[in-house]
């Protein structure tokens, strides 16, 4: 099993799977240039992430969340 | 497709096209790169613009006017409702086929685009914005240009890549939610605009008509407010309370830049135009005509630097800007803050107050006062509104 992980050895920043809207909100308030997004794609990059959430607060329909565990499955 | 173009422009919105038209039409080549497979598609918008920011740019077609607007609704948060008339004040577009026609006119000019062309990075050499690296249908490639003009929307990645600051605060970013609902009976000729803490914290709640009885319904609310509770609670509120039935036909996520200009909107080989550079009206969030606006400036004179041969000349782009709009958006900036503040109770103050005003004499600016008098300090700010040129 493979795990995902943050600039800050953590990953908590998880993004619903088959949920988001593509709207770009949360690309344009992180401050790390962290999220990729094409036309219907989107991801984390993990080494600029620094769980700082703006992204989660700035997303309309609430699909990004915070994985309390740190580590999340590719 | 060629390997170099004098101007490449990222994104084909109404800012992108705009720039990309005005560019071409100086005499240069022009390629537009567009991520997405259609250009206008998906609409993320309430649609809305002024008829004077339709007419500097494109002429009047029916085809994508879904309303004509000639009068404001303002619903307090008691219920009681203002209205103002305005005569033609303006439209609701199709802006399907709105963006779509600002692209022709682009293609018309000389442009070439390409869709499904996602642009991942820049060619910086010493220093210099060179080009772009873009993805299509799988594959990398590479093209150069005199000037990359970022037109990426709110996103605004690729003036980060340039080193530009362009990401924006959370507590600026109205992130939105809209459905276009279809059996809502309201006056096919008014916006109408909800306030009050229950229904939009620090902003509106918008009801626009789109012909048909089928309207735009939506909300934007900022980071602060989202760290309590997301802009979709706010509308299944707002639609189960007053249209619970309605069919809904589209629905959307979007983000609203409300903030100032950023700092710095060119470097060398590269401008950013509409919401990429934070161009948006803070006060009202509409973007399509300032965008356009920002973009026929970055146009024209990215356009007329490439033909001097003088490249340094696209750094006067920032002065252009706020020179037309941008130093007026700093003022709009400082009222929005001093409104979308005002409590329950004064805005049903407000418009208390001005339902005593005759209809017929009702208009923004004696609305205006009527909200000054509630709140004398932001009287400086709209002096300074009327005082910049
Ligand atoms: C819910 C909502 C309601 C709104 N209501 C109104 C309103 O009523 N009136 C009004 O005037 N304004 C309104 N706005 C604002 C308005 O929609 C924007 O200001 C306007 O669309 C900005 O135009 P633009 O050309 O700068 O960007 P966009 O129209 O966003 O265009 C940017 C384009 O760039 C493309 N792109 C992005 N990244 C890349 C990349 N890496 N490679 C290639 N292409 C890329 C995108 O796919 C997109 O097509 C609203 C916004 C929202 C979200
Ligand atoms: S948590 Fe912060 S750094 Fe990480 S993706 Fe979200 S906004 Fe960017
Ligand atoms: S803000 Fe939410 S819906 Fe919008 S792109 Fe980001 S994750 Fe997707």
């Amino acid at each position: 099993m493979e795990l995902r992980q943050a600039k800050t050895g953590k990953l908590m920043i998880e993004i619903l799977p088959n949920k988001c809207d593509f709207c770009g909100c949360c690309v344009g308030v992180c401050p790390e240039d962290a999220i990729e997004l094409k036309e219907a794609e989107i991801f984390i990059i993990d080494e600029r992430c620094t769980n700082c959430s703006k992204c989660i607060w700035s997303c309309p329909i609430e699909v990004i969340v915070l994985n309390k565990n740190g580590l999340i499955k590719k | 497709m060629k390997k170099q173009y004098d101007i490449i422009v990222v994104g084909a919105g109404p800012a992108g096209s705009m720039a990309a038209r005005y560019a071409a039409e100086k005499g240069v080549s022009v390629l537009m790169l567009e991520k997405d497979r259609d250009v206008g598609y998906p609409v993320r918008c309430g649609e809305a613009i002024s008829k004077a920011g339709v007419e500097e740019f494109i002429p009047i077609d029916e085809k994508w006017i879904a309303a004509t607007i000639s009068r404001f609704g303002f619903v307090a948060p008691n219920g009681n409702e203002v209205f103002i008339n305005f005569g033609d004040a303006g439209f609701v577009l199709e802006r399907r086929l709105f963006d779509y026609a600002l692209a022709q006119s682009a293609a018309e000019a000389g442009v070439e685009i390409l869709t499904r062309a996602y642009v991942y990075g820049l060619i910086i050499e010493d220093d210099i914005v060179k080009g772009v690296k873009y993805e299509y249908r799988g594959e990398q490639h590479e093209v150069y240009a005199k000037v990359v003009i970022a037109a990426d929307g709110v996103e605004s990645r690729v003036g980060r890549w340039a080193g530009l600051k362009t990401h924006i605060d959370f507590r600026d970013m109205e992130a939105a939610v809209q459905v276009t609902a279809a059996n809502i009976p309201i006056d096919q000729n008014t916006l109408y605009f909800y306030f009050g803490k229950d229904v939009a914290p620090n902003g509106y709640f918008w009801v626009f008509p789109k012909g048909n009885n089928k309207a735009n319904i939506g909300l934007g609310v900022s980071g602060i407010t989202g760290k309590k509770r997301s802009a979709l609670s706010y509308l299944n509120d707002f639609m189960e309370k007053h249209y619970p039935n309605a069919p809904i036909l589209t629905s959307i996520a979007g983000g609203v830049p409300c903030s100032i200009t950023l700092d710095k909107i060119s470097a060398p080989g590269i401008m950013l135009v509409g919401d990429a550079a934070r161009q948006v009206n803070p006060l009202s969030g509409g973007g399509i005509a300032s965008g356009m606006i920002g973009g026929s400036i970055a146009g024209t004179i990215a356009g007329d630097a490439i033909k001097n041969n003088n490249l340094t000349h696209i750094l006067t782009y920032d002065k252009a800007w706020g020179d037309r709009l941008g130093k007026r958006h700093e003022i709009f900036n400082r009222i929005k803050n001093g409104i979308y503040n005002f409590s329950d109770e004064k805005f049903n103050l407000i418009a208390q107050s001005f339902l005593k005003v005759p209809e017929e004499k009702r208009g923004l600016g004696n609305l205006f006062v009527t909200a000054l008098m509630n709140q004398p300090s932001l009287l400086v700010d709209v002096a300074k509104v009327f005082l910049v040129k």
